[in-house]
């Protein structure tokens, strides 16, 4: 369809979700903004193959997850998060506890395999039905269903419990602990 | 405070529990991670970007031929 002010305005609307998206999957916020921008150009250069009435938001999040595997697979990812650019880019710095519990669960999300991570995302915080996310990663219903609960699993394991059932204070539980005293 | 602690000790005593209590933790800090992004808004490169497009015609050919699947 034409690119009519309506759709610019519902594109615009998408950009916050599209950079939480991007930064969630690369864990670093140059890079996440970079993979917008060309989301954004990639959208508008082929705005007559969006069908209008279907979903913007899936639709662009189908380039930006197409984009930042191309990009993946031709860098393999060489530089990581070293300098914490992520944490960078928010605004404001969470307080010290909660900064804690923020990097092991950044850090965990990390080790989760890209496919595990992505359906995660998409599902558990962008609010993607499960439809939604098997047509923006082009895969089954049924396989996304899997790669959630193994992500929620592995990030479990890797997070709260050590041994079979070990409750163990590790950093991150700490910080729950603490941090909820105010 | 002790509320936590207690709710700690029950969560430990049974697994299912444990399973639940720490499934919301998870989908809590993910939320809480990525609306800390969406809550930035839109950055000023990307709204510029977006009014000085007109579409198609607009937008360097380059751009239009590969990754549009």
């Amino acid at each position: 369809m034409p690119l009519t002010d309506s759709l610019r305005d519902d594109i615009l609307a998408s950009v916050p979700s599209l950079r939480a998206f991007a930064i969630s999957l690369s864990g670093n916020g140059d890079r996440a903004d970079d993979l917008v921008q060309e989301t954004l150009l990639r959208a508008l250069a082929n705005i007559d193959s969006f069908q209008p009435g279907s979903n913007l938001p899936a639709w662009l999040f189908t380039i930006l997850r197409n984009l930042f595997r191309s990009d993946y697979r031709k860098r393999r990812r060489e530089v990581e998060d070293a300098d914490g650019s992520y944490a960078k880019t928010l605004k404001t710095q969470p307080a010290q506890n909660a900064h804690l519990e923020f990097e092991e669960f950044r850090a965990a999300l990390e080790k989760l395999p890209q496919d595990q991570r992505e359906a995660l995302i998409l599902v558990g915080a962008s609010g993607f039905s499960y439809e939604d996310a098997a047509t923006i990663c082009g895969c089954a219903v049924g396989t996304i269903k899997s790669r959630v609960n193994r992500a929620r699993s592995k990030l479990s394991a890797l997070l709260y419990v050590d041994g079979a059932d070990d409750f163990g204070p590790d950093n991150t539980t700490r910080a729950v602990i603490g941090g909820s005293g105010g | 405070m002790g509320n936590v602690e207690r709710v700690m000790k029950d969560v430990k005593s049974k697994q299912g529990g444990l399973n639940a209590e720490i499934q919301s933790r998870i989908g809590h800090q993910l939320r809480a991670m990525y609306d800390d992004v969406v809550r930035q808004g839109v950055p000023d490169r990307f709204a510029e970007l977006i009014r000085k497009l007109d579409g198609p015609e607009a937008v360097d050919p380059a751009a239009k031929t590969e990754g549009s699947e």
